[in-house]
């Protein structure tokens, strides 16, 4: 469904807001300060969110500042949103028991099922989680993981009204502003929230709020603040459509380049929202009559990712940036119908040497367009 | 999918044979009857076999898919589960879950001539092709298999390929990179044997298994003579943790080698094929 009509949610009912999710069964995830960034996790009480904090990002950098402000979501976001709240980090799969005679038993562990309710999420990690979705629930084989986390999910977007100097969601179509994917949508503006359903769940829940009719003026604040975060973005890819360029400039010159500075700490592959790669690990007990299999993140940035029996496909940092560029910005739109960046940035503040994937990507194709042209010449 | 479908079956190995100093075929068959009745496979479709408190790995079946008995996996001795699965005997109990993949285009080149060309140790997938056009034989044209291998120690099956050999309407031929007195066959890369196989382009259809440059070598030679690209098969082997492409481990650009392949026709790789890095 489309959104409806906005409503006006003051200030002071967000924790109602937190008291009818709980009391619909949900348990509630947002944003809250730890360790010196935004994380997202349980939400006991509103006044847990992070009031008054803005955030500077920049290549390999990532600072949060706090400055007196009513406001709650004035900052872009922190290393990781939902990803990892649906796609676990570790999990375990299966465990197989052993008897004195050799015999197998072979038990499935199944995916806890809760109502999880999230609040806060961006317009690009809605994005994301599109793409998650269709790799793990789309083409033949649902992952069952993942698939029960995400029965059970809630979204509530709020606009982002403070992109920082590493995102670029206007250039990849996913932000600033929420345009579906949600069961509510918050614009953040001092008094209070425009709040508008994107689902008849949503709905549901925001008639049970106590909200008022949106003025004029509120309505028009939170769209200029969405278009002026849109404006502020200053980094930008250069197309959507990458996949032939980029491979046909496999043998450019800048992959080694990148190679030189890349430290292959799979730090990109951490906090991208899409990056969906996992190996599996056994964990044996210590008297060895069972043994746990699990799965965990994995990172086509470390030597066991191209392992094969005794040769390593791709050996050096260079292959490995090519490849998950390559595949971010290439393969995906065979595979998945569209890129696999959302334009989060977070791959850029993250780098712990500063790689700058809009600026890559600009230095490879830009390259390719002014050999184009000295072919045509 | 239920939590199910990422869980292995029990076997057990009713038969193991030693093929090579590292090679072995273990013979499988599911502890539980119903499971093993029930399985079915395509020659060039793989399982995943699981060695007890150490992980998986990729192996093709290389039996006959309607034999009924016992399944055939031939494993190479390389890393932490089939160096673990090479100490098993016997009576040994594993996990299987699978198949998994598309395998050859067995009837779809019904009729057809069938070269096979093969080269190292990666000859598994390749052999269940053999097997399967030897026990259909009047289904299919002329047999030629070429094989390659670096050192005459390396050939499996001696026995079985002189066997092959003495079929109506098939030719064996073999090549050792180092030759010597023991090796009375071709000396010189795989690509030597094309100038001894009679190859009608029209009606044949490639089989290609092994490392990549010998494959690669091998489609230089038979896109000149006439060969089709589409015509040309191949099965390609990477990492693999889940079988099911979701894992991230196997894609090749775009593929993914678990579940859009590992059995490829050319024209759908050959973008990427013979880079390094990929």
């Amino acid at each position: 469904m489309h959104s409806e009509q906005s409503r006006f949610l003051p200030r002071t009912e967000l924790a109602n807001l937190l008291e009818v999710l709980r009391s619909a069964g949900y348990r509630c995830l947002g944003p809250k300060v730890r360790e010196g960034a935004i994380v997202y996790e349980e939400l006991s009480s509103a006044e847990e969110l992070p009031h008054g904090w803005y955030n500077k990002q920049s290549p390999g950098e990532y600072r949060l500042v706090n400055e007196d402000s009513p406001r709650c979501f004035t900052w872009a976001n922190g290393p990781q949103a939902l990803k990892p709240h649906l796609f676990a980090a570790r999990e375990p799969m299966w465990r197989v028991g052993r008897d004195a005679n050799g015999t197998l038993s072979f038990t499935e562990i199944q995916p806890k099922v809760e109502r999880i309710a999230v609040l806060g999420v961006r317009a690009c990690d809605l994005a994301a989680l599109k793409l998650q979705d269709a790799h793990f629930l789309g083409g033949g084989h649902a992952d069952p993981y993942y698939g029960a986390r995400r029965e059970g999910l809630l979204l509530i977007a709020v606009n982002c009204s403070h992109p920082a100097d590493t995102c670029f969601c206007v250039s990849t179509g996913d932000g600033p502003e929420a345009t579906d994917g949600y069961d509510l949508v918050l614009s953040e503006l001092d008094e209070g929230f425009l709040i508008a359903a994107g689902s008849n769940q949503g709905k549901a829940l925001l008639d049970r709020l106590p909200t008022d009719e949106a003025t004029a003026a509120q309505t028009d604040t939170a769209r200029a603040e969405v278009q002026a975060a849109a404006q502020a973005q200053t980094r930008a890819l250069p197309g959507r459509e990458l996949q032939a360029t980029l491979f046909a400039n496999l043998d450019h010159s800048r992959w080694k380049e990148i190679g030189e500075r890349c430290l292959a700490c799979a730090n990109c592959t951490s906090v991208c929202p899409t990056c969906f790669c996992f190996n599996n690990e056994e964990q044996p007990t210590l008297a060895g009559e069972s043994t746990t299999h699990h799965r965990q993140w994995d990172s086509c940035f470390t030597m066991g990712h191209s392992y094969i029996h005794g040769l390593v496909v791709r050996p050096d940092a260079t292959a490995r940036y090519r490849q998950w560029l390559t595949h971010k910005l290439g393969g995906w739109h065979e595979q998945y119908g569209r890129s696999g960046c959302v334009g989060c940035g977070r791959c850029i503040t993250w780098c712990p040497v500063g790689i700058d994937l809009t600026e890559e990507t600009n230095a490879i194709c830009a390259a390719s367009s002014d050999e184009g042209d000295a072919n045509a010449g | 999918m239920p939590a199910k479908a990422y869980l292995p079956h029990e076997a057990e190995i009713v038969e193991r044979i030693d093929d090579a100093p590292e090679i072995f075929t273990l013979r499988l068959r599911f502890t539980d009857p119903k499971t093993h009745e029930a399985y079915r496979f395509r020659p060039g479709q793989f399982n995943m076999l699981y060695l007890y408190g150490v992980g998986e790995v990729p192996i093709s079946i290389v039996s006959d898919p309607e034999h009924g008995g016992a399944l055939d996996h031939t494993i190479r001795e390389v890393g932490r589960v089939t160096g673990g699965l090479a100490k098993l005997g016997v009576g040994d109990r594993i996990g299987i879950r699978g198949p998994y993949g598309r395998g050859w285009p067995m009837n779809e080149i019904i009729g057809k001539d069938i070269l096979v060309i093969t080269g190292g140790l990666g000859c598994a997938p390749s052999v269940s092709v053999i097997n399967y056009v030897m026990q259909r034989r009047s289904d299919y044209g002329r047999l030629t298999v070429m094989q390659g291998v670096k050192h005459h120690s390396d050939l499996l099956w001696r026995e079985r390929y002189e066997q092959w050999a003495r079929q109506p309407d098939t030719q064996i031929l073999l090549a050792s990179d180092s030759g010597g007195p023991l090796w009375p066959w071709h000396t010189g890369p795989v690509t030597v044997l094309f100038d001894k196989a009679t190859i009608d382009p029209e009606r044949t259809a490639v089989v290609l298994c092994g490392p990549q440059p010998m494959m690669q070598a091998a489609i230089q030679h038979l896109l000149p003579i006439g060969i089709p690209e589409e015509a040309i098969w191949l099965s390609m082997e990477r990492n693999m943790q889940c079988a099911v492409g979701h894992c991230g481990h196997c894609q090749y650009g775009p593929k993914f080698i678990c579940r859009d392949g590992p059995v490829f026709a050319y024209p759908e790789l050959k973008g990427l094929f013979g880079l390094k890095g990929f």
